[in-house]
């Protein structure tokens, strides 16, 4: 492993380049088919060391790619840097860069792929491989899969440490001195006399050099910034108000647009009446987009209410256009020609449900939409042989292909410029939006024209995550869970957004059951099937993705076969799992929470256990049945990530996706009428509120081999803990979200 | 018609039913006031007329009867509202577009009850969502400033 791991770091960090008035160090080569994406930006004087350190006269800017939609990933990649270069994050610039290759990332590829987090078979090895492969040759610059940490936490060090050595030798050079009486802290190198050499100083030096490689990194006991709070790099901007997003974007001569398409995607629009739309006031122009209109105004709020008077008579909707038509094309697909992977298929599942008394159920999932606070939003202006965009964004590289296109242009004349998102959930992984914009450009170029969609707009287009089916059977015997089948059917979400993206999706789609047939443990006979149904409402990846819905179906069909045994569902899950990893995770719940004391009349708990992500997480809900309704009184969780890098976001993190996971199984949900989402606001589609809200406490363990990352992973248990706890209150079995069809929440 | 905000006189020539935060955010620049939902359901638009908390975006701009204070004229960065600082403090933001929002109310919450029960924070701050879920900050943050706010 070791051996693999200082090859991979040879190959990582390659040579050098003379650039105008200095060099550019550690360019990231694969086959020399990937360039180091600064070298085309660099001005006179300045020094790239590699795609991740840029030290000009003004400073330090340190390269962090992966976007950051609330989750701290800019923090955390500073961090991973300054860690081995000796920075003080809050002394530097920080910039997500320039869409690249050199940027690609290695491990969401693996994540399609059917190996499971804890198999480190073979095959699982030459699996990660290949994608590792295919990730860098597609260009894969994206965020999401709760990679970020995995993915750049080698690789960020090492640039660190490269650039650090670099700088040492730099001022060894200068003053004669050796390594051993050199010491780095705070951007300069310090010298024995207590007197210090700037980075910045030195840095027209170090250019000159050959980049020093192959430093070992610093063990986590030797940590100087890594493994303790930082204060987020974003904090205070956020809580004054001056952070810019996107939708807050100014320049000279912007005007402000928005866009009314057909809300069933697809459907087209046959024509449209705009001749009271375009006397209203401020509004400049009314332009037909593909599927739709655009209106051009000095004041977003004055294109919405033109936007609004426009008569469009739209296509009928594409797909099954009804809730009910889509639940029975669900139920449909349950069939052996639909069959789209088994990837789990233990012992001999037929002849154990073949006789006697067998468990069963089925579960209902709705469509969700992703509704991130702040609305599609971009700004873009076109002009000869260039094209600029300012927005939010996960996939930086695919829009500025797709963009280019449309455009008619050279990827690299289009220059994407990353700007913080209000939130995602996996929404920005499309952009649909940009190329909206894109069109409006189009027809009036030279102009910078922001186009911010309604809230309205945004929900009826969204991409969300896809509804999902389950039957399940199952056996217990003397007190144990014998057997377990578990069929879900769902849409593709990667054939629907790698479609979009213009890339093929090949092969079983593991979301279609990511999250249950991936979980640890062994019950004898025990299989997870999934069924592809048909494409309808176009779908995406929405918070922790297929884990999202499938551990709702797996965790509580667990459950209730836990029940069926007469075992406790703690204790019983403990005797099944076969991932001691996995098994810690459960047995900290249950001593955080207590397990198995008596809670007192009209309550209950619920358990639920996810390993999704490569992190094992474990919930346990505590509700009360008041007069009013349920009331969700406190959730204890535990995961293990491997190595945590910041105790303060972790938490953060987790108790984040517990209240995402919570809040959408109380009372989230869209339902389709004519292909249209009935649910266009926040009044219908609320999610948990404050007063909801129950205490949470959380630990994180430190015992998995690998690092993971934790944006997602504290989604997929919450919504079963939920179900499981309002069971064990009061009796009854909530199979369908969301679950406020069947129970008040006060 | 003209406006005060943040301590300044401005003259906007817009409709009478325009919503306050569109006259902030595209007519003067004033951007810290959010977008989020437009019918006064997630609360990113919170601003202060004469101290108390309003949704801007369910304000006509014909209809501002008072000084306008958005997140930007609470505090800066370099002089924050206790507030703000207790925001800073527990580290609640996480996309943080939802909480200049959240901080107006808070702030105007606590001028007017400055010694609150939990049952008072959970009533005050659930008309603002996060979709981040910050919420255990935000309570955290809230009892915090008011410690601090009573102190001073």
């Amino acid at each position: 492993m070791e051996r693999v791991r200082t090859i991979a770091r040879r190959s990582f960090l390659v040579g050098s380049a003379a650039v105008l008035g200095g060099v550019a160090f550690g360019t990231y080569l694969y086959k020399r088919e990937v360039e180091n994406p600064l070298l085309d930006q660099l001005a006179p004087g300045e020094v790239a060391f590699n795609p991740y350190v840029m030290i000009d006269a003004d400073g330090i800017t340190l390269i962090t790619p992966r976007a950051d939609v609330g989750q701290g990933a800019y923090s955390v990649q500073a961090h991973l840097i300054a860690e081995e270069l000796d920075v003080d994050v809050s002394q530097v610039r920080l910039d997500p860069g320039p869409p690249a290759a050199a940027y690609y990332n290695h491990v969401v590829a693996a994540e399609g792929m059917p190996i499971a987090a804890v198999s480190d078979s073979f095959f699982a090895q030459a699996g990660r491989g290949a994608a590792d492969v295919a990730g860098k040759l597609l260009g894969l610059q994206l965020t999401g899969g709760s990679s970020t940490v995995p993915d750049m936490y080698d690789r960020l060090r090492e640039a660190g440490a490269m650039a650090r050595e670099t700088l040492v030798a730099a001022a060894m050079a200068q003053t004669g001195m050796a390594r051993d009486q050199l010491e780095t802290g705070d951007g300069a190198v310090n010298l024995p006399d207590g007197s210090r050499l700037s980075y910045v100083g030195l840095a027209a030096a170090a250019a000159a050099l050959e980049p020093v490689q192959d430093t070992p990194l610093r063990r986590p006991s030797e940590w100087r910034q890594l493994g303790q709070a930082h204060q987020r790099s974003d904090i205070v901007p956020k809580s004054t108000g001056t952070q810019d997003y996107g939708i807050d974007m100014q320049m000279d001569g912007l005007v402000h647009a928005t866009t009314r398409t057909n809300p069933a995607r697809g459907g087209g629009m046959r024509g449209y009446d705009a001749a009271e739309a375009e006397k209203m006031r401020g509004v400049q122009a009314i332009l037909p987009i593909r599927e739709g209109i655009a209106v051009v105004a000095d004041n977003t709020w004055r294109a919405f209410q033109a936007a609004d008077a426009v008569n469009c008579d739209w296509g009928d909707s594409p797909y099954i256009g009804e809730t009910e038509g889509q639940i029975a094309a669900l139920n449909a697909s349950f069939a052996k020609d639909q069959q789209d992977s088994q990837f789990r298929d233990d012992g001999d599942v037929e002849a154990a449900l073949g006789d006697g008394e067998v468990v069963e159920a089925a579960y209902q999932i709705p469509y969700l939409a992703h509704a991130p606070l702040e609305p599609m939003s971009v700004v873009v202006k076109l002009g000869a042989g260039r094209l600029d965009i300012w927005t939010g964004t996960q996939i930086p590289r695919f829009m500025q292909v797709n963009a280019a296109k449309l455009a008619g242009l050279e990827a690299e004349q289009v220059y994407v410029h990353v700007l913080m998102s209000g939130g995602s959930f996996g929404r920005r992984l499309e952009d649909d939006y940009v190329l909206q914009a894109v069109e409006i450009a189009q027809q009036m170029p030279d102009v910078p024209i922001k186009m911010t969609w309604s809230r309205e707009e945004d929900f009826t287009h969204d991409f969300p995550r896809p509804m999902q089916l389950a039957r399940a059977r199952g056996k217990v015997a003397q007190g144990e869970v014998t057997a377990f089948d578990l069929g879900i059917a769902a849409t593709s979400v990667t054939e629907s957004s790698l479609g979009r993206l213009g890339q093929p999706a090949m092969g079983p789609d593991v979301a279609i059951v990511a999250g249950a047939w991936d979980q640890p443990f062994a019950i004898p006979d025990y299989r997870v099937t999934g069924y592809r149904a048909p494409a309808m409402v176009p779908v995406s990846s929405w918070r922790s993705v297929g884990a999202s819905g499938n551990g709702f179906l797996h965790e509580s069909f667990m459950d209730e076969l836990c029940h069926a045994a007469g075992a406790d569902p703690l204790q019983e899950r403990l005797r099944l799992c076969s991932h001691d990893v996995s098994r810690k995770v459960l047995e900290t719940v249950g001593e955080m929470s207590g397990w198995g004391g008596d809670l007192g009349p009209r309550r209950g708990r619920g358990v639920a256990f996810v390993l999704a992500f490569g992190v094992p997480v474990a919930q346990v809900v505590e509700v009360t049945d008041t007069d009013d309704g349920i009331r969700i009184d406190r959730v204890f969780v535990a995961a293990d990530v491997g190595r945590i890098l910041d105790p303060v976001n972790f938490e953060a993190q987790v108790t984040g996706g517990v209240i995402w996971g919570l809040g959408h199984a109380m009372n989230c949900g869209l339902t389709y009428e004519a292909g249209v989402p009935q649910q266009d606001n926040y009044h219908a589609f609320e999610g948990m509120r404050l007063y909801q809200t129950p205490e949470i406490t959380v630990r994180g363990l430190e015992n998995g081999e690998k690092i993971r990352g934790i944006g997602e992973p504290g989604v997929p248990p919450a919504a079963p803990a939920l179900a499981n706890a309002i069971f064990d209150a009061t009796g009854q079995r909530i199979r369908e979200m969301p679950f406020d069809k069947h129970v008040r929440f006060v | 018609m003209k406006l005060n905000v943040n301590g300044k006189n401005h003259e906007v020539d817009v409709e009478d039913d325009m919503p306050l935060l569109w006259v902030l955010r595209d007519e003067l620049g004033i951007t810290g006031p959010k977008y989020g939902c437009g019918i006064g359901q997630c609360g990113a638009c919170t601003v202060h007329i004469d101290g108390i908390a309003v949704r801007s975006c369910q304000l006509a701009a014909a209809d501002v009867d008072g000084d306008v204070t958005t997140i930007e004229g609470l505090g800066t960065p370099q002089s924050m509202h206790a507030v703000q600082a207790a925001w800073v403090d527990h580290q609640v933001a996480q996309c943080g577009y939802c909480q200049s929002g959240q901080i107006m109310q808070a702030a105007s919450f606590l001028d007017l009850n400055p010694d609150p029960s939990d049952d008072q924070i959970d009533a005050a701050m659930s008309g603002n969502l996060c979709r981040c879920g910050t919420y255990p900050r935000i309570r955290a943050a809230v009892k915090t400033a008011a410690s601090k706010l009573q102190g001073a």
